[in-house]
C-alpha cells in the first residue's frame, strides 16, 4: 500500500480521529451513570462526602465532555468529507439512525449538561439530580444509536441493494436490531463502566496511598471495586457471547483473532505468535492443543475455519487483529484479578489500607482506555477489506478528494489533537491533584480499616 | 414498510426542516461565535469572564444544531451530503479545527492562569473567527455552484477560493459579531454592556454595507437569480424582504442610541432571517445549486418517512428543553466562575 494512496490516508485519518474520539465517550458514559449514583446517595444520606466527590468529578466530566463534543462533530462531518461514496450509498439506512442519535441524545445531553454544570444555584436539588440522570440516560441513548449503525455495517440486514449500488431499507427493525447489535451494545457499555471504574478507582487509590482526602477516596475506591468485582467477570461472559456471535456472522474476523490459517478440527489456541499475511501462517506460535475449538464451539474436536477459506483479497490483516485481541483480553483478565483481590482484601478487612494493592490499582488507571481501543481495533480491522461487511468495500467508499488535502487535514488533526489532548490531560491531572473540597474526616465507611488512620492533609 | 410518500411531499418537508435547523444553528451558534469574535476587544478580564459565562451553558446545545444540520442532510438528502462535503473539504476541516479550539477553551481557560489563560483566550477568539469565516466561505461557494460529474464532486481542492466566497466569509464574521454584540448588551450591564453597545453601532454599519455588497453581487453570479429578483412582477412581490431588512437596520440603530437592552438582539435575528429567506428564494429548488434539485437528491421515501415520524415527536421536545435551558439561565450573567 502506497503511503500517499488517498484510500490509505482517508483510513488513517478516520482511524486517528475516531480512536481519539472514542476515549471520551468511553469515559463519559461511565462517569455520567456513576455521578447519577453518587448524587442519589448524597440526596438519600445527606452525607457531604458524596457531594464533594460529585463536585470534583463533575469538573473532570465537563473537560472530558467538551473534548468529546468537539471531536465528535469532526466525525459527523467526516462521513461526507472523506467517505462520500459510502455516504451516498448507505445514507438511506445510516442517515436516519444518526439523525435519531442527534434528536434523542445529543440535544438532551447538551441542554441538561448546562444545568448539571452551571445550574447549582438556579434549580432545586431534585431538578439538579434529574438533570444528572437525564445526561446519563442521554449517553446511553447515544451509544444505542451509534452502535446500532456500526453493528449494521458489521452484520448488515433488512435492506436491498439497487442496481445503482444504493442501499434501500426494507425492514427497520431488522436494520436497527441487526444480529451483532445487542452484543456490541452490552459489551461496549460494560467496557465504558469498567473504564470509568478503573479511572475512579485509580484516583481513589492514589489518595489512599498518599493518605489524602481519605473519606472521599474511600467512596471512589470502594465503588470502583464493586464494579471490578461484579462487572469485570460479567464482561468476560459478554465478550464470549459477542465472540460466538462474530463466529456465526463474521467468521473471518474470528479466524484472524485466533491466528488460524487452516480449517481444522480440534484447533489449538495460539497464545502468542506472529500471523504473517504473505506466508499464510502464524510464526513462532505458542499453542495449547484443542483449546480454540473448545472455546469457540464448546467441543474439543469442533471445526474452526482458517483464513485460507477466503480468497486472499477478502482477508482482514490478521496480525493487527490477533494482537489487539490479546491486549484487550489480557487487560480484561487483569481487571478480573483486581476484583478477586478486592474481595479477598475486603474479607480480611484490609481493602482500604493495602499499599501494594493501591499501587496496583493506580497502575491500572488507564487500562480501560487501552482495552476499549484494542477492542475496537479487533472489530473494525476485522471487518476489512469491507466497509459494509461482504457488501461494500472500503476501497470503493472514499471521496473524490486528492491525497494532498487529506494529508494536510490528517497532519492538522494530528497536531491539534496532540495539543488539545495534552492540555486536557494536564487540566484533568490538575483537578485530580487538587482533589475534592472537603474538610478531612474519616467518618465515612470505616469498614475495612483495622484502626482509624492518622489523616494528614498534605494539600 | 410505512411511508408517507403518497400523502406528503417529503422532500419539501425535509428541505424546510433542514433549512430551519441550519437557521437555528446560525442564530444560536451565531451569537456565541460572535462573542468569541469580539472576545479580545472586551474592556477587561472581568468583562471577558462575564461574557464567557453568558454563553457557557448554551454553546454545546447551540453546536448540536450544526450536527443536526449535517446529520439531517446525510439522512434526508444523502446525495447532496455526498457531493457537497468533498467540495467544501478544506473549509469544513478548517471550520472543525476552529470549533475544536473554541470548544475546549470554555473548559480550559477557567482552569488556566497567567500566560496559558491568555493563550486559551486567543484560541477561543481565533477558533470562533475561523469557524465563522469558513462557514461564510462555504455559503459563498454553495451559492456560486460547484462542479459535479455523475453523483460526485468533480472540482479541485481550492475551488472555494474566490472573491465572492471570501467576501461572504467576511460578511458572516461581521454578521455573527452583530449577534454577539447585541447578545452581550442583553446579558450584561455596566462597562461590558457599554462597550458592546459601542461596538454594535459600528458593526451594524459594516453589516449593512456587506449586505448591500452581497445582495447586489449575487444576481451578477447567476442569471436565473437575476431574473428571479429583477423581473416584473417578482420585483414587487420580493421587495418587502430588503425593505424590511432596511427598516430593521434603522430601528436597530435607534435602539442602540436609546440604550434598549433586549430588542437589538431580536432585530439582529430579524435581519438574519430576511437574508436567509432571500437566499432560500434565490436558490429554490436547488440543494446542490444548479445541479441537483431537492427531489433529485432526496433519500428513499421510507427513510425520510421514518425520521420524519420521529422528528415530529422529538423536535418539539428538543425545542421545549432548549427553551427551558435558556429560561433557567435567564437574566444578566455574572462574572464569577461556575460550579
Amino acid at each position: 500500500m502506497h503511503l500517499f494512496d488517498p484510500v490509505f490516508l482517508a483510513r488513517l485519518q478516520f482511524a486517528f480521529t475516531i480512536s481519539f474520539h472514542i476515549l471520551f465517550p468511553a469515559f463519559t458514559i461511565g462517569i455520567a451513570s456513576w455521578l447519577a449514583v453518587v448524587e442519589w446517595r448524597w440526596l438519600k444520606t445527606g452525607n457531604p462526602v458524596f457531594e464533594s466527590v460529585y463536585r470534583m468529578w463533575v469538573k473532570i466530566f465537563a473537560v472530558n465532555f467538551g473534548m468529546g463534543v468537539v471531536s465528535g462533530i469532526v466525525l459527523s462531518y467526516q462521513f461526507g468529507t472523506n467517505w462520500s461514496a459510502f455516504s451516498d450509498r448507505t445514507g438511506n439506512i445510516l442517515g436516519p439512525l444518526l439523525g435519531f442519535e442527534v434528536l434523542t441524545a445529543f440535544f438532551l445531553e447538551a441542554s441538561f449538561l448546562g444545568i448539571m454544570l452551571f445550574g447549582w444555584k438556579r434549580v432545586g436539588k431534585m431538578a439538579h439530580f434529574g438533570a444528572t440522570v437525564i445526561v446519563a440516560v442521554g449517553t446511553l441513548i447515544s451509544a444505542f444509536w451509534i452502535l446500532s449503525a456500526n453493528s449494521w455495517m458489521q452484520t448488515p440486514q433488512g435492506f436491498i441493494k439497487g442496481a445503482d449500488g444504493i442501499f434501500y431499507p426494507t425492514n427497520w427493525i431488522r436494520i436497527i436490531f441487526n444480529p451483532s447489535f445487542p452484543y456490541r451494545f452490552v459489551h461496549m457499555v460494560a467496557a465504558a463502566y469498567l473504564t470509568t471504574a478503573f479511572v475512579v478507582g485509580g484516583v481513589g487509590a492514589y489518595y489512599l496511598w498518599r493518605r489524602r482526602h481519605v473519606g472521599s477516596a474511600r467512596v471512589m475506591f470502594g465503588m470502583a471495586m464493586i464494579m471490578a468485582v461484579f462487572v469485570a467477570p460479567l464482561q468476560l461472559f459478554f465478550g464470549d457471547l459477542h465472540g460466538l456471535n462474530t463466529l456465526e456472522h463474521q467468521p473471518a474476523k474470528v479466524s484472524a483473532m485466533e491466528g488460524l490459517w487452516e480449517t481444522q478440527r480440534g484447533a489449538p489456541l495460539k497464545l502468542f505468535g506472529w500471523p504473517d499475511q504473505k506466508k499464510e501462517t502464524t510464526l513462532y506460535a505458542l499453542e495449547v492443543p484443542k483449546l480454540s475449538s473448545l472455546i469457540l464451539t464448546h467441543d474439543f474436536n469442533g471445526e474452526v475455519k482458517g483464513l485460507k477459506e477466503w480468497p486472499s483479497e477478502d482477508r482482514p490483516p490478521a496480525a493487527w487483529i490477533f494482537w489487539s485481541f490479546r491486549i484487550m483480553v489480557g487487560i480484561g483478565l487483569l481487571m478480573i484479578a483486581t476484583g478477586i483481590a478486592a474481595v479477598i482484601l475486603f474479607l480480611r478487612k484490609r481493602l482500604f489500607d493495602t499499599r501494594w494493592f493501591q499501587f496496583w490499582c493506580m497502575a491500572l488507571t488507564p487500562s480501560g482506555f487501552l482495552a476499549v481501543l484494542t477492542g475496537w481495533c479487533v472489530t473494525e480491522i476485522g471487518r476489512q477489506p469491507f466497509i459494509v461487511y461482504n457488501v461494500m468495500r472500503t476501497a470503493d467508499s472514499v471521496s473524490p478528494v486528492g491525497s494532498g488535502p487529506v494529508a494536510l487535514s490528517l497532519g492538522a488533526f494530528f497536531l491539534v489533537y496532540t495539543v488539545i489532548f495534552g492540555a486536557g490531560t494536564y487540566y484533568i491531572l490538575k483537578l485530580i491533584g487538587k482533589g475534592p473540597d472537603m474538610p478531612e474526616d474519616a467518618s465515612f465507611g470505616t469498614h475495612g480499616l483495622k484502626k482509624p488512620l492518622l489523616v494528614v492533609d498534605r494539600s | 414498510m410505512f411511508s408517507f410518500e403518497n400523502i406528503l411531499d417529503l422532500p419539501i418537508i425535509w428541505y424546510a426542516l433542514i433549512g430551519t435547523a441550519v437557521f437555528l444553528y446560525v442564530l444560536l451558534d451565531g451569537f456565541d461565535l460572535g462573542v468569541g469574535i469580539l472576545f479580545p476587544f472586551a474592556p477587561s478580564d472581568q468583562s471577558r469572564d462575564r461574557i464567557m459565562n453568558s454563553i457557557a451553558p448554551f454553546w454545546d446545545g447551540n453546536e448540536t444544531w450544526l450536527v443536526l444540520g449535517g446529520g439531517g442532510l446525510f439522512a434526508a438528502f444523502p446525495l447532496a451530503y455526498a457531493v457537497l462535503m468533498p467540495a467544501f473539504y478544506l473549509p469544513i476541516i478548517f471550520m472543525l479545527l476552529g470549533l475544536i479550539f473554541r470548544g475546549v477553551a470554555f473548559e480550559f481557560r477557567f482552569k488556566a492562569f497567567g500566560w496559558s489563560r491568555k493563550a486559551w483566550n486567543y484560541a477561543f477568539h481565533l477558533g470562533s473567527l475561523t469557524a465563522a469565516f469558513m462557514q461564510g466561505v462555504v455559503l459563498g461557494t454553495f451559492v456560486q455552484g460547484i462542479a459535479v460529474e455523475g453523483r460526485r464532486f468533480a472540482g479541485g481542492a481550492l475551488d472555494w477560493v474566490s472573491p465572492f466566497a471570501l467576501m461572504t466569509g467576511a460578511a458572516l464574521v461581521f454578521g455573527y459579531a452583530l449577534l454577539g454584540a447585541t447578545w452581550i448588551i442583553m446579558k450584561t450591564d455596566g462597562e461590558t454592556q457599554e462597550w458592546a453597545r459601542n461596538y454594535a453601532g459600528s458593526i451594524c454599519v459594516c453589516v449593512a454595507l456587506f449586505m448591500a455588497l452581497v445582495t447586489l453581487s449575487t444576481p451578477l453570479i447567476n442569471n436565473d437569480i437575476k431574473t428571479l429578483w429583477f423581473s416584473l412582477p417578482n420585483f414587487f412581490y420580493l421587495s418587502p424582504l430588503p425593505l424590511l431588512a432596511f427598516g430593521m437596520f434603522l430601528l436597530l440603530w435607534k435602539d442602540l442610541r436609546r440604550k434598549k437592552e433586549c430588542r437589538p438582539f431580536f432585530l439582529s435575528i430579524g435581519i438574519f432571517l430576511m437574508n436567509y429567506l432571500g437566499l432560500g428564494i434565490s436558490l429554490w429548488p436547488w440543494i446542490v445549486p444548479f445541479r441537483f434539485t431537492l427531489w433529485e437528491a432526496a433519500a428513499a421515501p421510507q427513510s425520510q418517512s421514518l425520521l420524519l415520524a420521529g422528528t415530529l415527536f422529538l423536535l418539539p421536545m428538543v425545542l421545549g428543553y432548549t427553551a427551558y435551558s435558556f429560561y433557567t439561565f435567564r437574566g444578566k450573567a455574572s462574572p464569577e466562575g461556575y460550579y
